[in-house]
């Protein structure tokens, strides 16, 4: 499948005549409307009836704006291509729209957004079109001011086609970096047509994560979920820990803020008599058994030399 | 829906553009709206301007030289909701320049204020939805207050495309 965002950059790829080809075509619509209906459940309002005031990142020609309006949303939305954004004029969308560059923020004010979707967007801010643009920056500043126009506790729904994992996670890092709680749904992540990926985030304390939508039927209850976050590493770590000190070799500790995560034994610090005899005839033993040689036993094994002094 | 498709057509006039560049489905959606088209002073009231270095990029001025009104569906609710979150003063502002101001109050009544008087309510709502969701900015420009950079509206689109120095 081609990309677009490898082409040209969004400004210049979706010109008048890409904008109305794209409007135009029946299987974008449809694509477009399932995925912003799903953003939209993935953001969890109550069923209270009360229009949300959302915004909408890279709102192109208004077709995601066209669903959410349906659903009885008003949105506001950002784009940074002139011709998509002119045809969303001339098709006379419900929202509010504005030509923008979310590599360079969003210009709104604080908390005024009930939440935020984006649907095909974001992975553009990985691209560097230009020689100033350095797509980290980009992304942190993209993220933290719109963490900052949203309400507290506001939650977003980025749908984007990460062009591999180390993308992706670099997105989702980004976001988790200026404060936002979440990681990734991945829909379908066995299908490689229907396979979509959600960044869903919140703006401040995060009430639950929503469940990804899979192939299998539901008594795979847990393997429901692809959610990459820091959560996920932080258990996997501790339970090598335990692992290790129930290994009768010693307390392995992995020093906090270590760029490289070595693992020092401080064996001797916990063990200022020697670890005994026991243990070396076991090591003795596991050596043996791998074909080395070593020292017959004999009483003097494992004995402390005698102080000279 | 109770009208035929024909005179549904005719009564919203839906021009053949529109039949011919979005499917049957798209074209009922589009007619169920009433249309309108942008910059209006709710998106307004919202906009702030990120140039570096701006502490106070807000709220920005209007300077319209084509201004439109357009017909928009009532929703008390949503007006009640986004009360909450308007900034009065700035829209105040924002009507004056706009000439959209029609006797809205210094400040923000209260539901109690109108007490009983359900219709006395729905007026100020409806008032306050004509400003804010009425009233179009067609052509012109916004001004940052602070930095006084400029932000030219074209077709009702603000660009608020930063140049790089200004990131």
């Amino acid at each position: 499948m081609s990309r677009p965002e490898l082409t040209a950059p969004a400004e210049y790829f979706y010109d008048a005549a890409e904008a109305k080809k794209y409007t135009a075509s029946s299987r974008v619509i449809e694509i477009q409307e399932r995925l912003t209906e799903r953003a939209l459940e993935l953001l969890n309002f109550p069923r209270d009836d009360v229009p949300r005031f959302l915004l909408d990142v890279g709102c192109g020609s208004g077709l995601s704006g066209d669903r959410l309006t349906e659903l009885g949303h008003h949105w506001v939305g950002v784009d940074i291509s002139r011709g998509m954004l002119n045809h969303a004029v001339e098709r006379e969308v419900e929202g509010d729209v504005f030509e923008s560059d979310i590599g360079h923020g969003v210009p709104f004010r604080p908390g005024v957004f009930d939440g935020c979707v984006s649907i095909s967007a974001i992975q553009w801010l990985c691209n560097a079109d230009k020689s100033e643009h350095d797509p980290r920056k980009r992304l942190k500043a993209f993220f933290s001011q719109t963490y900052r126009c949203l309400k507290r506790g506001a939650k977003c729904a980025f749908q984007f086609y990460p062009e591999n994992a180390r993308q992706a996670e670099m997105i989702a890092s980004s976001a988790l970096r200026v404060g936002f709680s979440g990681g990734l749904v991945v829909d379908y992540p066995n299908s490689t047509r229907a396979k979509k990926y959600f960044l869903v985030l919140a703006a401040g304390p995060p009430d639950s994560m929503p469940t990804a939508k899979t192939d299998e039927a539901n008594d795979y209850a847990n393997a429901k979920q692809d959610v990459v976050g820091r959560g996920g590493g932080k258990n996997k770590f501790k339970h090598n820990n335990n692992n290790n000190s129930e290994f009768g070799l010693g307390v392995k500790k992995k020093r906090k803020g270590d760029k490289h995560a070595r693992t020092i034994y401080v064996g001797s610090k916990s063990h200022p008599e020697g670890k005994g005899k026991a243990w070396v005839m076991k090591k003795k033993k596991q050596m043996r058994n791998r074909g080395v040689q070593v020292a017959n036993d004999s009483k003097y094994t494992g004995r402390k030399r005698k102080e000279r002094f | 829906m109770s009208l035929s498709f024909g005179v549904f057509l005719r009564t919203q006039k839906v021009t053949k553009r529109l039949v011919k560049t979005t499917n049957i489905r798209g074209v009922l959606q589009r007619c169920a709206y009433t249309y309108t088209s942008k910059m209006r002073l709710l998106a307004h009231n919202m906009l702030a301007c990120n140039v570096k270095g701006v502490v106070n990029g807000y709220p920005l001025t209007i300077h319209a030289t084509k201004i439109e009104t357009n017909e928009s569906e009532f929703n008390g609710n949503f007006i009640v909701h986004m009360l909450g979150k308007l900034d009065w003063g700035a829209f105040l502002k924002a009507c004056k320049e706009v000439n959209a101001s029609e006797d809205l109050p210094e400040e923000i009544p209260s539901r109690d204020a109108f007490g009983t008087e359900e219709e006395q309510y729905e007026m100020f709502l409806r008032k306050v939805h004509h400003a804010l969701l009425e009233v179009t900015v067609v052509e012109g420009h916004l001004e940052c207050p602070e930095s006084g950079r400029k932000f030219p509206i074209e077709n009702t689109i603000p660009n608020m495309l930063l140049n790089e120095d200004e990131v």
